[in-house]
């Protein structure tokens, strides 16, 4: 479904991911974990085409399609959706306006009072700026809301978890949970509560922009939780691979 | 027996040749004083190019959309009534007739606006060309709006107008004005002198629409005098190219706990000049102000948007905001936020902010599905927030439909 080959990618002049692999085969998920600062938001504005992110070497297949080269716009319409960790603010643009633009490309909700619903999210926020004053959790809720107007075949979720109470949490992994039934997806988690409601079949972690190993993710995350990231860097397996560049 | 210059003439004879203190300076004569003579008509049977036009600003020839109409070519009052249904409830004549009406208007008459506060106040008093007045009665509560056109259909003619505006106690109504040019016309100067009377417990939603020729000149120079617990909101918007504009409105919240909004939407482009300032004086206990500009710059506009707010007053608070969006590297945006404060109980501020179209948000609605374009013109609309002036929707959705037609044309 998406396949990254020997992907680098600058920013600004300066390198953020170097030498990436990896494929997400259809109705797998996957999961990310790394470090702050460690590539993984980078990755995800790479795989959707952020200008910002300059492709150095390597490529992006969707669908079997090289995607390296299209435009954020054109990526979305094969089918990739993505909810950000901190979407930006957009004054006097509303939540409606781009649910409403999102269900005619093919979403499968028939209103947005069932779409709201789902989530348990105020209506009157479809009338409010984007963003404008959201929660930490009314933002997650509104990325979601907009990934399920969507439907696309390949969700990102990054974050979904981060600054949400036990109670929203609950929610929106049942949601998430629902929405990538039969899906592929690629997630990025810190503390892996999403994981609690989310079966993920394979997860990798990032160190320096690059990924340094692949395995089960419970097993992984168990390791993280207990040892931190400084159990990654002293593993053979990652030091190994990195003596070998 | 010789009759004796009146003192405003006096003073505005004095003031004739004073530049204002903003805006480029205009030579007065330079322009024709003889207009189109024009002749009292039904709104329906206004010709189709003057129709076609004053839609832009706003106004309807379908009488039925609004409680009164005041329409002006050139020099000429061509309509001026009110609908049967709000009769008694709101008054409307051309400034010549309320003048010989009524004894009392004189002292409605240059009380806010000073009559020598430059050139174009002294050549609205020396060469007045009528102008509306509107009297909203007391406790009476207009469900439609009022609409006021200001047209030119003579091109290089010289307009100006002097309307006064009395909004008695408790009443409420939302007004229209729109101000505009034939499409044959392409220079000329507008002069508008507005004064308007916000009485105890009244409230005033003013909105004036601007869409002039690129050549044209229009020097608007308003004031409002706000008593207790009354109201005054005044929208400002201008989206199409002019040669200069410069206005700085002024409300003196007079009456306790009386409070006064500007908002304005500016949209420059080619190499308009628009300097367009707000200023708000809290003179009574619990008086609120706020000033809201919203400015774009495209072409080679250049672009002034002034605010003050100046605190007399305990337990007064007023705020300002100003945002600017430059799509052009020849555009400039100067933003000039100004605060004064004459007792430590008043709580002013503002914030001030110009930038260009955020990346991080074109993308954002890029991986919603928007193409560049389409987020772009999404977010300059929306940067124009129609919103922020309180409009009932039937005016609300003309305006928008106008911001839309004006991010098209910037894509």
């Amino acid at each position: 479904m998406l396949k990254v080959e020997e992907l680098t990618v600058e920013v600004d002049g300066k390198p953020v991911l170097r030498d990436i692999n990896l494929e997400v085969p259809k109705g797998e998920v996957h999961v990310l974990f790394g470090p702050n600062g460690s590539g993984k938001s980078s990755l995800i504005m790479s795989i959707l085409g952020f200008p910002a992110y300059r492709v150095v070497s390597g490529r992006i297949l969707f669908k079997g399609q090289d995607i390296t080269s299209l435009p954020i716009n054109e990526r979305v319409k094969l089918g990739l959706g993505v909810a950000f960790q901190n979407p930006p603010t957009i004054r006097g643009v509303k939540l409606r306006e781009v649910l409403e633009r999102l269900v005619s490309q093919g979403g499968r909700y028939s209103s947005l009072r069932e779409l709201a619903e789902t989530l348990n999210f105020p209506l009157d926020f479809m009338e409010r700026d984007l963003n404008l004053g959201f929660s930490g959790g009314e933002m997650k809720k509104s990325e979601v809301i907009q990934i399920l107007a969507q439907n696309p075949d390949f969700v990102i979720l990054d974050e979904p978890d981060s600054g949400v109470d036990v109670e929203n949490l609950q929610l929106i992994g049942k949601v998430i949970k629902k929405m990538i039934e039969g899906k592929s997806a690629l997630l990025i988690t810190h503390l892996g509560y999403i994981l609690h409601y989310i079966d993920a079949d394979e997860a990798h972690v990032i160190l320096d922009g690059t990924i340094v190993c692949s395995g089960r993710p419970l097993k992984i995350l168990t390791q993280i939780l207990n040892e931190g990231y400084a159990w990654c860097r002293k593993c053979p397996k990652v030091r190994r691979e990195r003596c070998e560049r | 027996m010789v009759q004796e210059m009146p003192e405003s003439k006096k003073r505005a004879v004095r003031a004739i040749s004073k530049p204002a203190v903003y805006g480029p300076d205009l030579d007065i004569n330079g322009y024709s004083r003889s207009g189109e003579e024009g002749y009292r008509c039904p709104l329906t049977e206004l010709p189709e190019d003057v129709v076609e036009r004053s839609l832009e600003v706003g106004v309807t020839p379908r009488e039925e959309e609004r409680s009164a109409t005041y329409f002006q070519i050139d020099h000429s009052v061509i309509f001026s009534a009110v609908r049967e249904m709000f009769k008694g409830k709101v008054e409307v004549l051309s400034t010549a007739e309320a003048l010989q009406k009524y004894d009392w208007f004189k002292d409605y008459w240059w009380r806010i606006v000073p009559v020598d506060a430059d050139k174009y106040t002294a050549l609205a008093e020396l060469k007045w060309d009528q102008g509306y007045f509107i009297r909203i009665l007391e406790g009476e509560k207009v469900t439609l709006p009022l609409q006021a056109c200001l047209f030119i259909s003579t091109d290089n003619l010289n307009q100006n107008v002097h309307n006064v505006i009395i909004a008695e106690p408790d009443s409420e109504i939302q007004m229209i004005t729109g101000c505009t040019v034939h499409r044959n016309v392409n220079r000329g100067l507008h002069v508008g002198v507005s004064e308007f009377y916000i009485k105890e417990g009244a409230k005033l939603t003013f909105t004036m629409i601007h869409d002039w020729s690129p050549r044209f000149d229009t020097r608007p120079r308003t004031g409002a005098l706000i008593e207790e617990d009354g109201t005054f909101i005044c929208n400002y918007i201008c989206l199409k190219p002019v040669k200069s504009l410069q206005t700085y409105p002024v409300a003196y919240c007079k009456g306790a706990n009386s409070r006064a909004r500007f908002n304005s939407i500016i949209y420059g482009s080619s190499d308009s000049y628009i300097d367009v300032g707000a200023k708000i004086v809290l003179q009574n206990e619990g008086s609120r102000g706020e000033i809201i500009n919203r400015a774009v710059g495209k072409g080679e506009s250049t672009i002034y948007a002034r605010g003050m707010l100046v605190g007399e007053r305990a337990n007064t608070k007023a705020h300002l905001e100003c945002r600017g969006l430059l799509l052009s590297d020849k555009a400039s945006i100067y933003a000039a936020p100004e605060l004064l404060a004459k007792t430590n109980r008043t709580e002013l501020s503002h914030e001030a902010a110009i930038g260009k179209i955020s990346e991080e948000e074109v993308c954002y609605l890029m991986a919603r599905g928007f193409s560049r374009e389409e987020a772009e013109a999404l977010i300059i609309r929306g940067f124009m927030d129609v919103d922020i002036l309180g409009l009932p929707e039937e005016l609300k959705k003309r305006i928008e439909k106008m911001i839309e037609a004006t991010t098209e044309r910037a894509l």
